[in-house]
């Protein structure tokens, strides 16, 4: 997002903020920050900058270092932009027993990108996961909220032609 | 006895037998609060705040024998009676819906598919420890269940199972799901507290155990899913029923989540003492290899217990059969014996490169170490860099005492067990496969 929008929750959003702070002791409303943090990554573009971060920490009331230490620290924050679908491909040993690693190469060469890479055109960002407790339904991937399990050559098409077509 | 199992099969579950504890009733569609009231959802928190004292319900739970589910398989009723009342300080229940360990995949289904269960557990198991704020801390990847939790919790909450003076007991309690953010450390009790406090997912150095400082400084139960989902029937039959399932001091059922090279992934509900061959080649269960492939190995309870060749996962090095039970599966030591752990069972067919897998691992736990600590931060990396040069046909011959070396240098000299967990996968796959990884130094 352009930095001159001002960063500010929408009414809606900030209810929810105010209902999740309620939810911690009073005093301990820091609790709300991993929370907080995803509602504001799914606002504010798809990742955290500096600007959101101190935006954060206004709002809890907490020190800006608090929070860049926490979105440092956990893997679903991302700290700067994305392709307009991220596929999380797990890559983990279970999936790898599966063929996650085909997945992986298919994607690749399909979308022509690495792992860690974002299609020119903004439209994929292919990044390997850890175990997402789906290995029972190997190989796997997250796109978004969903979990695509089963994976194979086919639905990997298929899902990549539903999601340039969905844009 | 004959228990009730669930296979996954895509999206389609397909279910194959009857019925009891964790699992019973997954057939009838009970994800909603009515059908599952219907099927006698809810009557543990009936009989408890009716007519049950706190020290009645975890006196029941002590005799159930029932050990906790997420890895560490500590007494739960022991566990509860540690909690310090005597502080004057809140107390607090905390469910760990972290699951991330690898191979594991049980918690998640039991939420996604029966949510009352567990929501049942805790205002049961939030009364015997007489917590008013309780928590379910899960992993945030799995948004969309966190969703259907908060929705099956306003059920509750409008069916007066929840909320102020729950039945007019006098009991009040509040029950939140908190999500986390992606990282396997905050399944560790003290990592998910500091993580549920808003901060990195640091270990604490323990002693003081939660029980006595836990969250926001106060006295603290951290419980598996699981563990907390088998309360409400042990609390319904009694514990000493209870006691009386399973095998020894492996009492009750147990969720395995089984995947790999096998005909029949899934979620499994077994009793405690179930032959491992049984479990492995029957078609009620995982239904033999896939591909008519024969067994290579085992990792019984997630990617941080010992992997096991076939001989002695079916047997132990005495020959016994082996069964799906804590002693059983220990049996034997770190020689011969692996741990039931969380339940994720690992199998791997004959085509399977253990040393690529071993390698994958401690690519894994390198990524996931929280970097508190030096053996295990330093520990994680060197296991990943030497595995990783032993596979591209660089390694050493003494590269493969070295690996051995390093996780015995990490072992017991961490913050939490991460750094045992990281380890015991390599030291056990170089001791049963010592070929394979030699069979890459000539090449
Ligand atoms: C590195 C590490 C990861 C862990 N991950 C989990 C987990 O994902 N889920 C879980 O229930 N317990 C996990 N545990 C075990 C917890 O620390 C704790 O023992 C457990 O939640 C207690 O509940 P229980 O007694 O009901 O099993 C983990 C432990 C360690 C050291
Ligand atoms: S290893 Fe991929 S979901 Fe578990």
């Amino acid at each position: 997002m352009p930095s001159e929008v001002s960063i500010e929750f929408k009414p809606e959003t900030m209810s929810k903020v105010t209902e999740i702070i309620a939810r911690y002791p009073d005093g301990f409303q820091k609790s709300a920050l991993l929370p907080v943090l995803h509602l504001a990554q799914k606002e504010f573009g798809g990742y955290l900058s500096t600007e959101v971060m101190d935006y954060v920490a206004k709002i809890l009331n907490i020190q800006p270092i608090e929070v860049y230490e926490v979105a440092t620290f956990y893997t679903m924050f991302r700290l700067k932009p994305t392709g307009k679908y991220v596929l999380e491909i797990c890559q983990t040993g279970p999936c790898c027993l599966m063929g996650a690693e085909a997945m992986m190469s298919y994607l690749e060469e399909k979308l022509g990108i690495k792992l860690g890479e974002t299609t020119p055109d903004g439209m994929f960002t292919l990044l390997g996961v850890e175990c997402l407790a789906s290995c029972g339904t190997a190989p796997m991937m997250q796109v978004g909220e969903t979990y695509c399990e089963n994976l194979s050559l086919e639905r990997l098409d298929e899902i990549i032609r539903r999601l340039k077509k969905a844009s | 006895m004959r228990l009730q199992f669930y296979v996954l099969s895509d999206y389609n579950p397909k279910l194959i037998m009857t019925t009891h504890i964790l699992l019973k009733d997954i057939e009838n569609d009970i994800f909603s609060f009515q059908e599952y009231q219907l099927r006698g959802g809810y009557a543990s928190v009936e009989k408890a705040l009716r007519g049950m004292s706190p020290d009645d319900v975890i006196e029941e739970v002590k005799k159930s024998g029932l050990r906790g589910r997420g890895g560490a398989s500590f007494p739960t009723g022991m566990k509860w009676s540690f909690l310090d009342r005597k502080s004057g300080k809140p107390r607090y229940l905390v469910c760990n819906a972290d699951e991330s360990e690898p191979g594991t995949f049980k918690d998640r289904y039991l939420m996604e598919m029966i949510p009352h269960r567990l929501i049942e557990g805790m205002i049961v198991s939030s009364y015997a420890l007489g917590s008013h704020k309780s928590y379910i801390y899960i992993r945030g990847e799995l948004m969309w269940i966190a969703k259907k939790l908060e929705a099956a919790i306003q059920e509750a909450y409008q069916h007066g199972y929840l909320g102020e003076n729950i039945l007019g007991s006098g009991f009040s309690m509040d029950l939140y799901v908190h999500l986390g953010a992606g990282a396997y450390i905050c399944g560790e009790e003290t990592a998910l507290l500091e993580s549920l406090e808003g901060k990195r997912g640091n270990p604490r150095l323990k002693p003081p155990f939660s029980a006595t400082v836990g969250l926001y400084g106060c006295p603290t139960v951290v419980n598996n899913v699981e563990s907390l989902a088998s309360v409400p029937w042990i609390v319904n039959n009694g514990g000493e029923a209870y006691s009386k399932i399973g095998i020894g001091r492996s009492t009750g059922t147990k969720l395995i989540s089984a995947c790999g090279h096998i005909n029949n992934p899934g979620v499994y509900e077994i009793e405690m003492g179930l032959p491992v061959e049984e479990f492995l080649y029957s078609s009620d269960y995982c239904g033999g290899i896939k591909d008519g492939k024969a067994l290579k190995a085992v990792i019984p309870g997630g990617s941080s217990v010992p992997i096991l060749p076939k001989e002695l996962i079916l047997r132990t090095a005495a020959g016994a059969p082996r069964l799906m039970s804590y002693e059983s599966l220990m049996e034997g030591g770190f020689e011969t014996g692996s741990m039931l752990g969380s339940g994720g069972f690992i199998v791997m067919d004959e085509s399977t490169c253990i040393v690529r897998n071993t390698w994958n691992f401690s690519r894994f736990y390198h990524h996931e170490s929280c970097g508190q600590c030096s053996p295990c931060r330093e520990g994680t990396g060197w296991l990943e860099k030497v595995l990783h040069r032993l596979l591209h046909g660089q390694g050493k011959q003494k590269d493969i005492d070295l690996l051995v070396d390093i996780t015995k240098k990490m072992e017991g000299k961490t913050i939490c067990s991460f750094g045992d967990a990281a380890g015991w996968p390599i030291a056990s796959a170089v001791r049963h496969f010592r070929r394979e990884f030699e069979a890459f130094l000539t090449k």
